[in-house]
């Protein structure tokens, strides 16, 4: 397949998946971790962002627009590598096959996620701490949603990295290794808040 | 003293090399495989091993077959003719020396392009997309026009790195996009607009090459294996150029959107 369009699609994408997706994601995890503070303080939290003013709209602009692009192109680019980390198991290669594998990953994690709770609340159903504590008591879906927050925080922060060099930000080899150690770092420091939140759904 | 080296020729003489080479007959027939045993010689490179093989068209069964075919030109790596899978990485064949690699010693062709025949391939792709980048310095006009631009010497070093690019192929057959589902131009033609961009004359057309890698087929396809870099036997800074392209794309994007009268700067 190809177009003419490609290119300024390619940098859409590239834009969207830092804001306002990773963005999102960031405070997602972040507003999450209320939980670590107990059920009334993650209750309070998760009702001031349910409740915020024109959310409808704030869901449809900034979180399913967006992540629906990002994850059906990026599903196109997934599936038009031909992936060779057999011949050349470098770093780099490794972190490209890995953005991909977790990308479409993330669309089926993330489709479940949405089906789960937002849906639900359409439905009529409380989204609440006891609703996630309810989901993550049953071992296969803490482990899921484990893998589930490590993909999402892995294709951040290493979009994060791509996000520099396509934007022709970090040009240099030395310039890329140090983004390079900044997004690692961020990996971490996402990874660590979002676990610990799931955690604190099961303790 | 003089039996020994009678002796050890003797060795030399019975040693053999083997090698197994992806064969295909026609452009569209089958790839198969067939393997070799021929005999060893000193400093061998994988060249004088298919020379060999022409020379003497016999397989590791003892059965005659046809000549293996490959390509091959200046024999010191500066054509990129030779190029072709050994022993699973694409380089070129001329500097492969035989005592360096493991044996049986695997060739196939770069299947990223089209197979003639063997180890042949068409590289016409890379050289059609060198005409659509506009890889020259125009210099010819209805008049004499004169010299051009100084360049500064030390700018002259840097792109003289860019400019040792044969066209070889081997970063296109080492990147994970380069394949028959998209139409990337591939790593080399991305360095080869900052070249020319690079040129004070060449500058002229700047904006012109970058439209043409930012339409079908150009930068926006590049996934940031890196792959390339590490697969250049020129050393040529590949991702540095793209990141480079990258920008410069990125200020054309925005001149072009937000409007201006200026062409080339
Ligand atoms: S950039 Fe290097 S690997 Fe690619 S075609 Fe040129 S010489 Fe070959
Ligand atoms: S024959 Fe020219 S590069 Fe090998």
């Amino acid at each position: 397949m190809s177009r003419e369009s490609d290119f300024y699609l390619r940098r859409l994408h590239s834009l969207l998946g830092v804001i306002p997706v990773g963005l999102f994601v960031t405070q997602h995890l972040v507003v999450n971790h209320f939980a670590t503070r107990g059920e009334e303080a993650f209750n309070t939290a998760s009702n001031f962002m349910g409740n915020l003013p024109f959310v409808l709209f704030l869901e449809w602009f900034i979180i399913y627009i967006p992540l629906m692009f990002h994850a059906f192109y990026g599903v196109y680019i997934a599936f038009t590598a031909k992936n060779n980390v057999k011949r050349y198991g470098t770093f780099r290669n490794w972190m490209f096959l890995l953005q991909r594998v977790t990308g479409v990953f993330l669309v089926i994690f993330i489709a479940w996620h949405i089906y789960e709770t937002r849906i639900q609340k359409a439905l009529g159903a409380e989204v609440d701490f006891d609703m996630m504590a309810n989901i993550l008591s049953n071992p296969f879906m803490l482990a899921f949603y484990i893998v589930g927050v490590l993909s999402a925080t892995f294709h951040l922060a290493n979009g994060l990295w791509s996000f520099a060099v396509t934007w022709g930000i970090a040009q240099s080899p030395n310039s890329q290794k140090i983004v390079s150690y900044i997004t690692i770092l961020a990996f971490l420091v996402l990874s660590v808040i979002g676990v610990q939140a799931l955690l604190a759904f099961v303790v | 003293m003089s039996e020994q080296t009678a002796v050890q020729e003797q060795q030399v003489a019975s040693k053999t090399v083997k090698f197994e080479i992806q064969r295909q007959d026609t452009p569209d027939s089958k790839p198969y495989w067939e393997s070799f045993s021929i005999p060893y010689r000193p400093n061998m490179n994988v060249i004088s091993a298919l020379m060999e093989i022409r020379r003497n068209p016999v397989n590791a069964d003892g059965k005659k077959t046809t000549p293996v075919n490959w390509d091959m030109n200046c024999l010191e790596e500066v054509c990129g003719a030779c190029s072709m899978v050994i022993n699973g990485r694409p380089r070129q064949s001329c500097t492969a020396l035989v005592d360096q690699l493991t044996q049986p010693i695997r060739l196939e062709p770069m299947r990223t392009f089209p197979v003639v025949r063997d180890l042949v391939v068409d590289r016409e792709f890379m050289f059609d997309s060198l005409k659509r980048i506009k890889a020259w310095i125009p210099i010819d006009g209805t008049y004499d026009l004169g010299e051009g631009p100084r360049m500064p010497e030390r700018k002259r070093q840097w792109t003289y790195e860019l400019s040792k690019c044969m066209t070889c192929g081997v970063c296109l057959e080492a990147c994970p996009n380069v394949n028959d589902k998209s139409n990337f131009i591939g790593p080399a033609l991305l360095s080869q607009v900052r070249l020319f961009n690079a040129h004070p004359t060449g500058a002229m057309n700047k904006d012109e090459r970058l439209q043409t890698i930012m339409s079908d087929g150009g930068i926006g396809e590049c996934g940031n294996s890196q792959n390339c870099v590490v697969a250049c036997p020129k050393g040529i800074p590949l991702t540095t150029s793209i990141a480079a392209m990258n920008r410069a794309t990125t200020v054309q994007m925005f001149k072009n959107f937000f409007g201006s009268d200026h062409m080339v700067d």
